[in-house]
């Protein structure tokens, strides 16, 4: 027969100091681990869609990053030519080659140059890289010294407000718009024209050629072809596996210190439990003893303080999420260390995280309420009456 | 003293409960220290490198080039000892993970202005600039890898196409923590021979006559350049240190604020042990009373005891962290070179036992205390 869990709630509530500090330290657990899976969450979701499965990146050979890459218009012609490359609706390719190179520009903070990368860009970019929308001002106009601004990075750049003139590469250039890239990595950019930045950046050289396939199926072949090609030298990606690399490194850092940091602090939450289960036992003996001698099995007992000190660790568990939800969408910056440039991205709580959260609960829970659970299911009735 | 074992008797009374308790106040403070170190890591990288030397890179961004004509110029800066430049290379070893800092550096005189940063055998030195394709390796990087002296190893260029093979023909200690064991340095002579049309030195550092000149020589070149194509930004090599430092972003919010949660949560762990343990022992109080035990008697046994607890955590936490970061050599990938706990860190460590030992024993030893006999026995059945 089952001890209802009632019964469970009910001892819980006579120990109200006991048993809420168990459940806070339970909840600061789950708190900070899904803090800290949402910011790596939120830094591999900035890069991952930042590329899509359908396009392709051409770097030079062993080139890691789009920062160490180079590509010269002679050979960007003849990637242009691809017969695999999706065709516009005025009939021309679907390419885009692109200068790519961080570049200091003044913090909004004061203090010293933040990197910022500069993607210079022709219109068709507009159309390859999917989703990158004006949000305030208009489109930089070709020919002219005029630059927008990706949202992510524009609150944190001095003289970046839409009608300012920003000083990049040692030239003034008028912020013509904002523009925003459904959260991906291109929202902490800067970009302007091809023709305008080449001069002032690294000369008359591209750094990536991104393009449209007519059908992701045809990937392996574009490649082969490419690579194949004596006249260029280069390696093609697929963009939405090339970015979401990209991220790799930091995101292995975040992840460790995730289960690093919380995996600690979970031991340590783990023995509070044990404790206070403990001493709920203990204190709780002749209640014990009743219940046996009304005929509940050991087994039952075992249950319920099980259920009791996975109920009290749920507790916690939820709380902690109630308190972690809140950062969700609270914007940080840090540096991404393929381009050495500065990335804003958010925090990201998604409803797996918080599963996770609730689940390492129940956890902590279960391993806490485990041994002292045993101890009370093999009380010897007997002794336990007296 | 004399009370001594009175409170080990307590102590060990519920030994399954002092242990989890002493460890889980070990484990806070473990990570505590581990998490101030970053910091603390991080701060010391920021204050590492010279005020002597100073570094001049393209204003525009690290990745830019400075044309070689700029050495002559800058050697004429009044104020300005000895130039040299190098070029970060950004080679990969077999596999994109095998990733250290490799460069190239115009041998001689980078090898001058660092010589009191690390200890190279004259001869290995000697060897290492006569011959072309030679390069030197910090000890910790030689181990890591297994390498061995006058070995030949071929890295990936990321940068730089192509696979470079260099013969080890020197490897040095570092002296100061400035100074990287983790790196590979080669001729600059060998980039520029494959690329002459467009590699040139990626920065210069310039050694100063005088510390104190560093303003002056810094606004002396960087007007000098202003407006030409390539213009710079001078700063010593400690500031240069420093804004890698500042590229964690918020990292130090970060670890203050988790710091902040894990010793709470550790914090109410204990308190709550110490509580549990007041609680069961009410009646044992009213025996003390009942025998003569002053009432500030006994609320001094029940602090020695949370002490106890708090501190011999402490001990163990703090002692761990000491003892297995630094000789293990442990540097986070190398994103944090030296990584050591510090005498700082382990005082606030003990700093927050005592706050710990004082927070979760005062509630308990205060009712202790303040506990008539006459009630403490009512609880003996």
């Amino acid at each position: 027969m089952k001890i209802p869990l009632i019964y469970n709630v009910r001892s819980l509530a006579r120990r109200p100091v006991s048993s809420a500090m168990t459940a806070v330290g339970v909840a600061l657990v789950v708190g900070v681990f899904i803090a800290m899976l949402a910011l790596a969450n939120g830094f591999k979701v900035a890069l991952v869609r930042t590329g899509a499965p359908d396009n392709v990146i051409v770097l030079r050979k062993g080139a890691d990053s789009e920062l160490s890459s180079g590509i010269s218009r002679d050979n960007a012609a003849i990637i242009a030519a691809l017969p695999e490359i999706a065709v516009a609706a005025d009939g021309q390719p679907l390419v885009s080659p692109e200068v790519f190179v961080p570049t200091n520009l003044e913090a909004a903070s004061g203090g010293d140059a933040q990197l910022v990368v500069t993607r210079g860009v022709t219109t068709r970019a507009f159309e390859v890289r999917r989703g990158v929308h004006i949000v305030a001002g208009r489109n930089f106009i070709p020919g002219r010294d005029e630059i927008i601004i990706g949202s992510a990075i524009a609150p944190r750049l001095a003289h970046s407000a839409v009608g300012d003139t920003i000083r990049l590469a040692g030239r003034g250039w008028l912020v013509a718009g904002h523009f925003s890239a459904g959260g991906s990595a291109f929202e902490s950019e800067v970009w302007g024209e091809n023709e305008q930045l080449m001069p002032a950046l690294r000369g008359q050289v591209y750094q990536v050629v991104a393009f449209r396939l007519r059908d992701p199926a045809l990937f392996d072949e574009a490649k082969q072809t490419l690579e194949k090609d004596p006249r260029l030298q280069v390696d093609a990606h697929r963009e939405s596996e090339f970015y979401a690399s990209q991220s790799l490194v930091l995101r292995q850092i975040l992840d460790f210190l995730a289960v690093f940091i919380t995996g600690i602090m979970a031991v340590g939450a783990v023995f509070g439990a044990v404790n206070t289960m403990y001493a709920a036992v203990a204190s709780r003996t002749s209640e014990i003893a009743v219940l046996l001698t009304l005929g509940f099995k050991p087994r039952s007992i075992l249950a319920s303080f099980l259920a009791e000190a996975t109920f009290l660790a749920l507790v916690g568990g939820l709380l902690g999420c109630l308190v972690a939800i809140p950062i969700n969408g609270i914007v940080t910056s840090t540096t991404n260390w393929s381009s050495f440039s500065m990335i804003a991205f958010s925090f990201r709580v998604t409803p797996g995280i918080l599963a996770g959260g609730v689940l390492f609960s129940i956890v902590m829970g279960v391993v806490g309420g485990f041994f002292p659970a045993r101890r009370a299911s093999r009380m010897p009735v007997v002794q336990a009456i007296r | 003293m004399k009370f001594f074992p009175l409170v080990w008797a307590n102590l060990t009374r519920h030994k399954r409960r002092t242990v989890l308790t002493t460890l889980s106040v070990a484990l806070a403070l473990f990570l505590f220290a581990s998490l101030r170190s970053v910091l603390t890591t991080l701060r010391a990288g920021a204050e590492v490198g010279s005020e002597s030397r100073m570094i001049v890179q393209s204003a525009k961004a690290i990745v830019f080039f400075l044309p070689m004509s700029y050495r002559e110029r800058l050697l004429a800066v009044p104020g300005v000892q000895a130039v040299t430049w190098a070029d970060w290379f950004g080679g990969v070893y077999q596999d994109p993970k095998n990733f250290f800092a490799s460069f190239a550096a115009d041998p001689e005189s980078y090898l001058d202005m660092y010589r009191s940063d690390f200890t190279l055998p004259a001869d290995q030195r000697a060897a290492f600039i006569k011959e072309r394709t030679a390069c030197i390796v910090g000890q910790h990087l030689l181990e890591k890898y297994g390498w061995k002296l006058g070995q030949n190893v071929t890295l990936q260029g990321t940068i730089f196409q192509g696979d470079w093979t260099f013969t080890i023909r020197g490897v040095y200690h570092a002296t100061s923590p400035a100074f990287s064991e983790d790196a590979l340095m080669f001729h600059y002579e060998m980039v520029y021979e494959r690329y002459p049309g467009w590699v040139q030195p990626g920065w210069y550092v310039l050694q100063l006559k005088d510390p104190s000149l560093a303003p002056q020589v810094a606004a002396a070149i960087d007007s000098e350049f202003k407006n030409s194509s390539d213009p710079t930004k001078t700063g010593t090599e400690r500031a240069f240190n420093a804004g890698f430092v500042t590229m964690w972003g918020n990292v130090s919010f970060l670890m203050d604020s988790i710091g902040m949660a894990v010793v709470f949560a550790i914090l109410l762990v204990a308190a709550n042990s110490m509580m549990l343990s007041a609680r069961e022992r009410t009646n044992e109080v009213g025996v003390l009373k009942t025998v003569g035990f002053s009432d500030r008697l006994l609320f001094g046994l029940v602090m020695a005891e949370a002490s106890t607890i708090a501190l011999g955590g402490a001990v163990l936490g703090l002692g761990a962290a000491k003892a297995l970061y630094r000789p293990t050599g442990f540097s986070a990938m190398g994103f944090l070179p030296g990584f050591d706990v510090t005498a700082g860190t382990l005082a606030l460590g003990l700093g927050i036992a005592v706050v710990l030992a004082l927070a979760s024993g005062l509630v308990p030893a205060w009712t202790a205390a303040r506990l008539s006999a006459v009630a403490a026995l009512r609880h003996v059945e």
